[in-house]
């Protein structure tokens, strides 16, 4: 760290104890290999002192990552400069209260509804799943797509897969649809694509993101090149990483030299598992399946393409199109009072976190949500909850 | 979950494979893997379906993190908890 050393006593002074701070944190912090991640917390640092502003805001839009750095305590590495922020990376947070309304307007017309064990608990506009199976409804929890098929394998029943999740899970749906299932199987999509909305939340006035982490996992399947026109078109730099905390930290280091150097491209910090064309294979199941459609996503906007729906020659497995659904039945409830005070939205679209929202941690915890952002594993506010979001460096 | 789990292909039989994830055997569809799939090689799972055939030279970092994640993790872990859940989510293998 001898090269950051200013000239100026003073400054010396300060770096040096910024520095021995950083190493006591990073001691801490157990990381597998101490001496490189203190090499890449000190670049981060050095910089984001560089660029010159404060703060220097990057995003990141997948659960996991934030898991990640919430577990590890990553943030009491970055520099105070460096806002690292969670974008609208939680499948379950971003499906519309509507789309949840479908499922459970279906759950009680008498169809066996499938879905992932965090769906049940989302409120939709009056209930959730589990409201719905209180009160009679038929709803099984499965763990893929894969499992829902069995259900209607076993089954004389109509089930519903209500399927959702980002393109990384549309497309082991899309591949139980092309392996032809039972004829009482159907799908209710409320599967996300996940560049859309990135160009949303890039062009949202509050945010002022400078730059994205792409995750690793999803960019396996969609390549790294998917995000080049994004690039371009935002004059946003774009770097996929991993999910290990030295992926992180590699990853945010070059991501700041990007936004310092003001070059708008896309790197691939992960090449052990994402290549520019991706899995083409998986990318030619998911779009003869799936088309991209407009629609909202819970809190933060109507996202052009940002819905993935089925495509016509797959109509027959359609629950939207095979089914009449009755929405009107549902909205005799009164929309409950809490919801009003809930921040989810601003949260999932990256401007305010959840250290901002009065219900956190009080009204609003995981055995009791309030917001869908503390329902899922994947939602900021539960991962806070869980592991703290932003550590208080005196603490460490 | 953005998050997919490897494990060690034991068997082949079609577009279906055994799968071993640190002990726990389960079926893992090969409709959408980006390469063909033998016994012996790793495969990263997401829901029930190989996404990708890790080349050898990545088997071992691939692993270490998981490794670490399920050894240290406490039941109400959240990344431990998702891998958790991963595994169960695919088809129980045959032996």
């Amino acid at each position: 760290m001898a090269e950051a050393l200013p000239v100026a006593p003073e400054g010396a002074r300060l770096v040096a104890s910024e520095d021995a701070r950083l190493n006591a944190t990073i001691r801490q912090l157990k990381f597998r290999d101490p001496e490189t991640a203190r090499k890449l917390a000190g670049t981060i640092a050095r910089v984001t002192k560089e660029i010159g502003r404060s703060p220097v805001s990057v995003m990141h839009v997948c659960g996991s990552h934030e898991q990640a750095i919430a577990k590890f305590g990553l943030r009491a590495t970055f520099p105070k400069a460096l806002n690292v922020i969670m974008g609208p990376g939680c499948p379950v947070c971003i499906t519309d209260m509507p789309e949840v309304d479908e499922g459970v307007a279906l759950a009680r017309q008498g169809l066996l509804i499938a879905s992932y064990g965090d769906m049940l608990k989302v409120r939709g506009t009056v209930q959730s799943l589990n409201d719905a199976q209180a009160e009679g409804a038929d709803v099984a929890v499965v763990y893929s797509a894969s499992q829902a098929v069995e259900l209607a394998r076993s089954t004389d029943r109509e089930v519903v897969f209500f399927a959702t999740g980002f393109e990384t899970t549309a497309v082991a749906t899309a591949a139980v649809i092309r392996s032809d299932p039972p004829k009482n199987f159907s799908v209710l999509s409320a599967h996300k694509y996940i560049p859309p909305v990135m160009e949303i939340v890039a062009e949202m006035p509050e945010n002022r993101v400078e730059g994205f982490l792409a995750a690793g996992h999803a960019a396996t399947i969609t390549g790294w090149g998917i995000f080049e026109a994004f690039a371009e078109k935002h004059r946003l730099p774009v770097v996929v990483a991993g999910f290990e905390p030295l992926d992180i930290l590699a990853g945010l280091a070059r991501l700041v030299e990007l936004v310092r150097d003001g070059e708008p491209r896309v790197v691939n910090m992960f090449p052990r598992c994402v290549t520019k064309e991706g899995n083409r294979r998986a990318q030619d199941e998911l779009w003869s399946v799936f088309r991209p459609v407009g629609g909202r996503w819970r809190g933060i906007a109507h996202v052009p393409n940002g819905n993935l729906r089925l495509r016509d020659e797959w109509a027959h497995l359609d629950a939207r199109r095979r089914f009449p659904i009755d929405l009107a039945s549902l909205w005799d409830y009164a929309p409950p009072a809490l919801a009003a005070d809930c921040i989810c939205g601003d949260i999932m679209s990256g401007i305010a976190s959840p250290s901002k929202c009065k219900l956190f941690g009080k009204e609003c915890v995981p055995d009791t949500p309030v917001g869908a952002c503390m329902v899922s594993s994947e939602g900021t506010c539960k991962i806070w909850h869980q592991y703290g979001g932003h550590p208080d460096l005196e603490t460490l | 979950m953005c998050l997919g789990v490897p494990g060690k292909v034991i068997s082949v039989q079609g577009s279906v494979a055994v799968v071993d994830f640190w002990g726990v055997r389960r079926q893992v569809s090969l409709d959408i893997v980006d390469e063909p799939v033998a016994p012996g090689d790793y495969i990263l799972n997401h829901v029930g379906f190989a996404i990708r055939r890790i080349p050898e030279e990545d088997i071992g970092g691939t692993l270490s993190l998981y490794e670490g994640l399920l050894k240290e993790a406490g039941a109400d872990d959240l990344m431990a908890s998702d891998v958790r859940g991963e595994i169960a989510g695919t088809r129980r293998g045959n032996g």
